[in-house]
C-alpha cells in the first residue's frame, strides 16, 4: 500500500543514461533541448554518407559513429545494422555502457503542457522507468505510482508491487505517427489532444512501438531492441521500431517486465512525404497481417531466462514460421542472431544476460 | 468512421436511489437526463419517500414493485444492488447507470461534461481489444490508428461496456483512502480506450453504461459481502459483476472501454469507519483475480446467458469451498439468469 509522501525530485541519472540520436542531416534541434539534455552523454549515430560532417552544437558531451566506424567496430557483423534508415540507431544501444537509453528523432522538439510549460520529456521517462509497471491487472486510474493517483477499489494488494519497468514509450503532439495511407487521407490532421496519463500495456497485448520518443532500461531489455534490416538494399522501411516493439513486448511479457505508454509528449515537427513512405511501408502493410498473429501466438520456453536466449529463440521461430511469407524474414532472422552475437561481444559482462530475479526494482 | 445515430428511445437511464432526497441530483443532471426515459429503483431498505423533481419521463420502483414483479427469489436487491432490478425491467438496448451521489463533472476547459452522451458515443463506436492503439480511441475526432496498426483489425468490434471515471472522490478502497485521507482525483485524463482482450480490470459500478441486448444478463447482484453497506467502500458486487462481464466480452469478441466520461463524486462516508468492518472485499479479490484470469468458457457458450451459467458452475466448483460467499454468488448468478429469462419472455 502506498504511503502518503511528498514528491521527491526525479533523480537525474546523468551518469547512468545515454541519449541516442540517429541523424543524416544536422543536430540543430538539440539547441531547444539544451536545458534538459546538456548534462547527459549523447551517442550520435550518423546515417548515410560518412564523409559528411555532422555539426554537434557546442557544449554537449558526445561520441559520434558513422558507417565507417560501424564497419570498423563490428567487422562482418556490421551487416545487421541498417544503412540509409534511422534503424541504424540501435548501434548506439549496443555501444552504450549505460543502464538507461533515451532515443529521440532529430525532428522532435520540446512540447508544452496544457499550462504552457515546457515539457522535460527526459524527466518523465526517468520517472516512468524508475517506478513499477502494472501489466498483470489494469488500473482504471492509469499509473498508480503517479502523484495524485493510486490503485482503485478491487485491485488486489498482492499485485500492487508491480513489475520492473523495461520500456517507456512517449507520444507526440502536432504531426501524429500515422502510416502512409492514413497520412494521404488525412494530410492536415494534427494531434492536439494532451492526454495526461501514463499507463502500462497489459501482459499479452501487443502495440505499435514508435522509436521517436522512447526510453528503456538497457540492462533489462537492451538486446531485444534490435531495429531490424531496413533502408538501403532492403524491401521495407518504417517498420524498424515496430519490429523491435513486437519482439520486446513478447520478451517483456515472458520475463515479467512492464512496458509503459503515454506521457511524455514531444512536439513532432516534420511530416515525412507520404508517397515516399508508402513505397517504404507497402510490403509491411501486407506482411504485418502475418506478423501480428505470429507475435500474438509466440511462446518462449521456460529455459529462456535471459533476453538474449529469448531473442535467439524468437529468431528461430521467425525463420521457421515467417520464412515462407518472404525470404526477407530468413535474412532478418539471421541478422537477429548476428545482432545478439555482436551485442555479447561488445558487452561481455552481460547487460541483460543476468537471469532476472523475481520482484520489482526501482 | 461513421457512427450509427442513436434514438433517444433506445436508452434507459437507471438510478439506484440510496438516499431519499434526489432533488438536487436530478436538477443537476436535468440537461443530460431529460431527453431519456429513466428507471428509478428505490433501495428496499430506504424508509423515506423519494423526492424527485418534475419534468422527467420516469418510472419509480419500490420494494413492493420488486417483490411483486420478481416474486420469490434468493437475490437481494438491497443497497447498491437495487439498480440491477432496473436493468431487469428495462426494455431498451442501452443502459446508463450512475450513483446518486455523483454530479456532472467539468472538463479541462471548464465545460460541464455530458456523461450520458459520452457513454452513448463509447457504446456506438467500435472497440479495439486485439491490438493497443497508442493514440487511444482511434474513432475520436482528431485521432486515428497509428503506424503499425494492422489494417484487418481497424473495423474493431462492438463495444458492450463503457466504464466511466470519477473526479474528486475516486473509487479507491477503504484502506487506501484511509491512508491518504485528503487525496482527491483532480486529473482529467482526456482519453477513451479499449481494455485489451484477456486483460482484466476492476469495473466500478459508480458510472457505467452497457449494451443490454449484448451483455444484460452478465450484470448481476451476486457477490454480496457479509457486512455490505451503503457506501461503495463496503461493497464488491460491482467489481465482481464487472470482471465477469469482461471475461464474457473477451469470450464473445465484444469490447470494453474505459476512460471518459468523468462524473464528480461527492465527499461522503468515512474510509476509516469502513475500515473497521473486516476487509472482506479486499481479501476476496486475492482469490477472485487469479480465478477469473484463468477462467475459460466453452466454445458452446454463445450468448451472455450461456456464459453466466458456465461461469456460475466454475465458481461453485473452484471457489465454492474456499468461502461460502462464492457459493452464494454462484447460486445468485444462476438465479439471475432464471429471473432474466422470465422477464424477457414476459409480454411487456
Amino acid at each position: 500500500m502506498a504511503a502518503e509522501s511528498r514528491p521527491a525530485p526525479t533523480p537525474l541519472l546523468k551518469d547512468e543514461l545515454d541519449i541516442v540520436i540517429p541523424t543524416i542531416r544536422n543536430l540543430d534541434f538539440l539547441e531547444m533541448w539544451r536545458p534538459f539534455f546538456q548534462q547527459y552523454h549523447l551517442i550520435i549515430v550518423q546515417d548515410g554518407d560518412p564523409s559528411k560532417t555532422i555539426k554537434v552544437p557546442e557544449g554537449f558531451d558526445y561520441e559520434l559513429y558513422n558507417r565507417n566506424d560501424i564497419n570498423r567496430i563490428l567487422g562482418p557483423k556490421a551487416s545487421c545494422i541498417s544503412f540509409k534508415d534511422s534503424a541504424c540507431r540501435c548501434f548506439g544501444y549496443m555501444v552504450s555502457k549505460k543502464k538507461y537509453i533515451y532515443t529521440i528523432d532529430d525532428d522532435c522538439f520540446v512540447a508544452k503542457d496544457p499550462s504552457g510549460k515546457d515539457i522535460n520529456a527526459l524527466d518523465q521517462h526517468i520517472k516512468n522507468l524508475l517506478s513499477p509497471s502494472t501489466p498483470f491487472f489494469f488500473n482504471t486510474l492509469y499509473d498508480p505510482y503517479r502523484e495524485g493517483a493510486d490503485f482503485v477499489r478491487g485491485y488486489p494488494f498482492s499485485l500492487r508491487d508491480g513489475a520492473p519497468t523495461a520500456v517507456s514509450h512517449g507520444l507526440w503532439l502536432n504531426i501524429p505517427d500515422y502510416d502512409a495511407p492514413t497520412q494521404l487521407v488525412k494530410p492536415l490532421e494534427r494531434n492536439t489532444r494532451y492526454v495526461d496519463a501514463v499507463m502500462t500495456i497489459p501482459k499479452g497485448t501487443l502495440f505499435p512501438m514508435c522509436g521517436m520518443n522512447l526510453a528503456f532500461n538497457r540492462e533489462l531489455i537492451g538486446p531485444a531492441m534490435y531495429f531490424g534490416l531496413m533502408g538501403d538494399g532492403q524491401p521495407i522501411g518504417r517498420y524498424d521500431d515496430m519490429w523491435a516493439g513486437w519482439c520486446t513486448k513478447v520478451i517483456c511479457d515472458h520475463l515479467g517486465l512492464g512496458v509503459k505508454t503515454g506521457l511524455p509528449y514531444i512536439w513532432h515537427s516534420k511530416a515525412s512525404n507520404p508517397f515516399v513512405n508508402l513505397k517504404k511501408e507497402y510490403k509491411g502493410i501486407f506482411w504485418q497481417e502475418e506478423l501480428i498473429p505470429f507475435f500474438q501466438q509466440a511462446t518462449l520456453s521456460k529455459d529462456c531466462t535471459t533476453v538474449q536466449k529469448c531473442y535467439i529463440e524468437l529468431a528461430k521461430q521467425v525463420k521457421a514460421k515467417l520464412g515462407k511469407v518472404d525470404d526477407y524474414f530468413n535474412k532478418l532472422a539471421d541478422a537477429m542472431v548476428t545482432w545478439i552475437e555482436a551485442w555479447d561481444e561488445l558487452n561481455p559482462a552481460g547487460a541483460g544476460s543476468a537471469a532476472l530475479s523475481a520482484g520489482s526494482s526501482k | 468512421m461513421s457512427q450509427a445515430p442513436i434514438k433517444d428511445n433506445e436508452v434507459d437511464i437507471v438510478i439506484g436511489a440510496l438516499r431519499s432526497d434526489l432533488s438536487s441530483f436530478f436538477n443537476e443532471w436535468r440537461a443530460y437526463f431529460s431527453r431519456f426515459h429513466l428507471i428509478i429503483v428505490k433501495d428496499p431498505d430506504l424508509k423515506e419517500e423519494l423526492k424527485i423533481p418534475d419534468g422527467f419521463n420516469l418510472n419509480v420502483y419500490t420494494k413492493n414493485d420488486i417483490d411483486r414483479i420478481v416474486g420469490s427469489t434468493s437475490i437481494s436487491f438491497s443497497g447498491y444492488s437495487c439498480r440491477y432490478f432496473g436493468f431487469l425491467v428495462s426494455k431498451k438496448k442501452y443502459i446508463i447507470s450512475i450513483d446518486d451521489d455523483c454530479h456532472p463533472a467539468k472538463d479541462n476547459k471548464g465545460n460541464f461534461v455530458d456523461a450520458v452522451a459520452q457513454h452513448i458515443e463509447n457504446l456506438t463506436t467500435p472497440a479495439t481489444p486485439f491490438f493497443f492503439n497508442t493514440l487511444y480511441d482511434p474513432y475520436r475526432d482528431g485521432a486515428d490508428f497509428v503506424r503499425g496498426y494492422p489494417f484487418s483489425l481497424r473495423n474493431g468490434v462492438n463495444c458492450a461496456l463503457s466504464c466511466g471515471l470519477w473526479l474528486n472522490l475516486a473509487d479507491l478502497d477503504a484502506p487506501t483512502q484511509a491512508l491518504k485521507p485528503s487525496e482527491r482525483n483532480n486529473r482529467y485524463v482526456d482519453a477513451v480506450l479499449t481494455v485489451p482482450t484477456a486483460a482484466l480490470l476492476p469495473v466500478s459500478g459508480i458510472n457505467i453504461a452497457f449494451d443490454r441486448e449484448a451483455v444484460g444478463p452478465a450484470l448481476f447482484p451476486a457477490l454480496r459481502l457479509a457486512e455490505e453497506g451503503k457506501v461503495r467502500w463496503e461493497t464488491i458486487e460491482d467489481i465482481w459483476s464487472g470482471m465477469c462481464v469482461k471475461v464474457i466480452c473477451d469470450h464473445l469478441g465484444l469490447g470494453v472501454k474505459t476512460g471518459l466520461p468523468y462524473v464528480w463524486r461527492t465527499d461522503r462516508g468515512d474510509a476509516v469507519e469502513s475500515l473497521k468492518k473486516e476487509w472482506e472485499g479486499v481479501k476476496l479479490m486475492e482469490e477472485v483475480v487469479p480465478f477469473l484470469q484463468s477462467t475459460m468458457l466453452p466454445v458452446t457458450a454463445a450468448t451472455a446467458e450461456d456464459c453466466v451459467v458456465e461461469m456460475a458452475k466454475t465458481v461453485k466448483q473452484q471457489l465454492g469451498s474456499s468461502n461460502p460467499v462464492f457459493g452464494h454468488a454462484a447460486d445468485s448468478m444462476l438465479e439471475w439468469v432464471r429471473i432474466w429469462k422470465t422477464m424477457v419472455s414476459r409480454p411487456s
